[in-house]
């Protein structure tokens, strides 16, 4: 008896999820867009993001015209961080090259530069940088202190230094510091979150919308369950862009997958649950599909962004988002991923995060659950 | 006229008695851009690093103080070995390792030379190399003060030395949220302008009240403009809402003209506004629009130079980044709000904006079809 009534539960189930499948292959413009998205986000992501500085369109001014000064900016020309524009030949002139955005970065040699440098063995360059970008201010700050040093102790060859202290400095995981290790986890983290959650928090709402959700609740099958076969097509669909999201970054962006593909998939089934039950949870509590979107997106797109840890490094923030970003599931699986597909790091490693996507799984479900009762009655 | 005063009514009424849409014009883009500045600070700093040090001498006493008290470094652990230390680095607890090597200052002493070795996690590149540069010059600092101890000063002096002055011009404190509010502002007028403008042609065509209009005489482009001119407005008034909580909350005051702002933030509006229509007139349900249009935010967000930018691109990057409008409206809010740059210096985007908008606009009222 019991097992009947458990095989026909089955059945009806499936039937539902079948029903919903279809529901999602028949539009063709939403499936396109649904495997192009994470395909090309990749793609543009992983080649074009980058934390590193090159190419910036600096000037230098350079009153000196001497033998130091020449040395000094052809080897800043010659390193691919500077683009030397040439049409800006006064100081005057620096002021409304920053307002226009021509520039980033000034360079000025003093008069007599290789002068001073030979008879007073000190001679000074300054460097004007646009600080409305800090970061950037510093980094190519940096970098023409470094090309400096360089020179100087090209120049000082012959005079060896007693008691050197030599650093020998090892990039681990990611020797060449490219932007695709830490983009493309992210990426994957995002695309996954936001597809998962909006297109189920829409696909249950619309029902609700055009009144349909009243005769699914009116038959006799379980209604929370109703909902959940909404989310099956999605769970599915996310997992084929699992997949081609992993070839894309190993065969087009050269990013290995150093741990178990297999644990990553696993991580990433787990991941895309707690998503769709997030979904599931937003559809119950919003009433319009517009009000669903306007939570799952707005609400949810910059804060994923911003807390996943991908962009911006969390022990960063003031204390009291830190602990807002623990409840941002992107934030866990950023983690995950990024150990698995980088460091090669096994479950032993990542128990703590994977327990954490799991409580939150059931945590969505049964709050979900509770309050989609009390809607019935 | 006349035609368009009605459809205005209507279309402001709507918008306005919606406690969504409301929420998503006033509540939202205020929460958004007091605590989204407090979270994107990209400031390289708090680096942990986790010491191995086998020599445990006065020398390596010294430098670890020297490196804790430059502020940039955070004294993780002392491990005893570099395995012990390179677990740390795997479960994310330390970001670079330092490892000083046994008898590193009687060898130093006695034979002039030795080496410190550093690991650093450079998933995340900016933050390694930073890192490494910061470590590079306090080690430089170090080895030059051990130097000083055993040679007189004058001997020192007499190599010759290029001294780099730098000074930061339009943010002289170096603060990263004033760099970072006049962005997320841009990028929230892009986001409401976007997802509100292509919801809204599509909702009606889903309702079916779409239909409706298309039987009355009303022309296409008096649709469009009903359409467009209030979420115009409401553009208008969440970036002025982000000037004053900048104002009040960052105390960034825009250096420059605020009427180069607005003339700039009207033109763009209508370019995003005009997309948004465009996507709307291409789908038929809510969720095909919203998908398309998280599909080019997303694109518009990280390609805008937001956060990366554009120049350090490859070029086809920057290529496609030329096609984001709102890259141009990231780059003017923070050129004139933190440069004072003027009219002459932001006319060549706004001439891109306004070309945006001419051709994003036409092409939407050309597809939009009275009949279905």
């Amino acid at each position: 008896m019991k097992q009947s009534s458990d095989s026909i539960f089955s059945s009806q189930f499936f039937s539902f999820v079948r029903k919903e499948f279809y529901h999602v292959m028949r539009d063709k413009k939403t499936l396109l867009i649904l495997f192009g998205m994470p395909v090309m986000q990749i793609l543009i992501f992983g080649f074009a993001l980058t934390n590193e500085v090159k190419n910036s369109r600096i000037v230098v001014v350079d009153y000196a015209r001497d033998l130091a000064s020449q040395q000094i900016t052809a080897r800043i020309e010659a390193s691919q961080y500077f683009d030397i524009e040439k049409t800006i030949l006064d100081q005057k002139q620096i002021e409304s090259a920053f307002k226009n955005g021509k520039i980033k970065l000034a360079l000025i040699f003093p008069e007599k530069f290789n002068d001073e440098l030979l008879h007073q063995n000190k001679a000074q360059i300054r460097v004007v940088a646009d600080a409305s970008d800090p970061n950037i201010a510093n980094t190519l700050t940096n970098y023409v202190t470094l090309i400096v040093q360089d020179y100087q102790n090209e120049l000082n060859k012959n005079i060896s230094l007693p008691y050197r202290i030599d650093t020998e400095v090892r990039m681990l995981y990611n020797p060449q510091l490219k932007g695709a290790h830490s983009f493309v986890p992210g990426v994957m983290a995002l695309v996954l979150m936001l597809v998962c959650v909006m297109m189920t928090a829409i696909s249950i709402v619309r029902e609700k919308e055009t009144g349909t959700m009243e005769i699914l609740l009116v038959s006799p099958f379980k209604p929370f369950l109703v909902i959940l076969s909404k989310a099956v097509p999605y769970l599915i669909l996310s997992l084929i862009n699992v997949v081609s999201i992993l070839l894309l970054s190993v065969f087009a962006l050269d990013l290995p997958v150093n741990g178990s593909v297999l644990l990553l998939f696993a991580e990433s089934t787990l991941f895309i649950i707690t998503c769709l039950s997030l979904g599931i949870f937003i559809s119950i509590k919003s009433a319009t599909q517009q009000a669903a979107m306007t939570i799952s997106l707005m609400g949810m797109m910059l804060p994923t962004i911003m807390f996943s840890g991908f962009m911006f490094p969390v022990e960063n923030m003031p204390v009291p988002l830190q602990v807002i970003s623990n409840i941002v599931p992107a934030k866990w699986f950023y983690i995950i991923a990024k150990s698995i597909m980088i460091k090669g790091l096994g479950i032993t490693a990542l128990w703590k995060e994977t327990l954490i996507l799991a409580g939150m799984t059931v945590f969505l479900l049964i709050i979900s659950l509770k309050s989609f009762k009390i809607r019935l009655s | 006229m006349r035609t368009i005063g009605f459809l205005l009514q209507k279309e402001f009424r709507q918008i306005l008695r919606n406690r969504t849409i409301r929420g998503m014009i006033f509540i939202m883009p205020i929460i958004q851009l007091i605590v989204i500045p407090m979270a994107a600070d990209y400031e390289v700093k708090n680096i942990n690093l986790a010491i191995v040090d086998h020599d445990h001498s006065p020398y390596t006493q010294k430098l670890i103080l020297k490196i804790a008290a430059s502020g940039y470094f955070k004294l993780n652990k002392y491990s005893s070995s570099f395995k012990e230390a390179f677990t740390q680095i795997e479960t994310d607890k330390a970001d670079l390792i330092l490892e000083i090597p046994q008898g590193f200052e009687k060898n130093l002493i006695r034979e002039n030379e030795q080496k410190l070795f550093i690991a650093i996690n450079a998933i995340n590149g900016v933050k390694a190399s930073m890192g490494g540069a910061y470590i590079g010059n306090i080690i430089r600092s170090f080895n030059n003060e051990i130097r000083l101890e055993f040679i007189q000063p004058q001997k020192i002096a007499e190599v010759p030395a290029v001294e780099v002055v730098p000074s930061n011009w339009f943010n002289a404190e170096m603060n990263y949220h004033v760099f970072m509010v006049p962005g997320i502002l841009a990028i929230l007028v892009t986001m409401v302008g976007g997802f509100l403008s292509a919801l809204n042609i599509v909702k009606e065509k889903e309702a079916g009240t779409i239909e409706q209009i298309n039987v009355t005489p009303i022309r296409k482009h008096h649709f469009i403009i009903g359409k467009l001119i209030p979420f115009w407005v409401l553009g208008n008034i969440i970036f002025t809402i982000g000037l004053l909580i900048a104002w009040l909350i960052y105390g960034i005051v825009p250096q420059g003209n605020l009427a180069v702002l607005y003339t700039c933030t009207s033109v763009y509006l209508l370019a995003i506004l005009g997309f948004g229509l465009l996507i709307s007139t291409f789908c038929d349900t809510q969720q095909q629009a919203m998908l398309i249009m998280f599909f080019f935010m997303m694109i518009f967000i990280l390609m805008g130079g937001l956060y990366t930018t554009i120049e350090s691109m490859p070029n086809w990057a920057q290529t496609v980044a030329r096609f984001n409008p709102a890259s141009y409206l990231i780059e003017i809010v923070r050129m004139v709000i933190l440069k004072g740059s003027g009219f002459k210096d932001v006319m060549p985007h706004i001439i891109k904006l306004s070309l945006f908008a001419i051709i994003l606009n036409g092409w939407a009222i050309y597809n939009y079809k009275k009949t279905s």
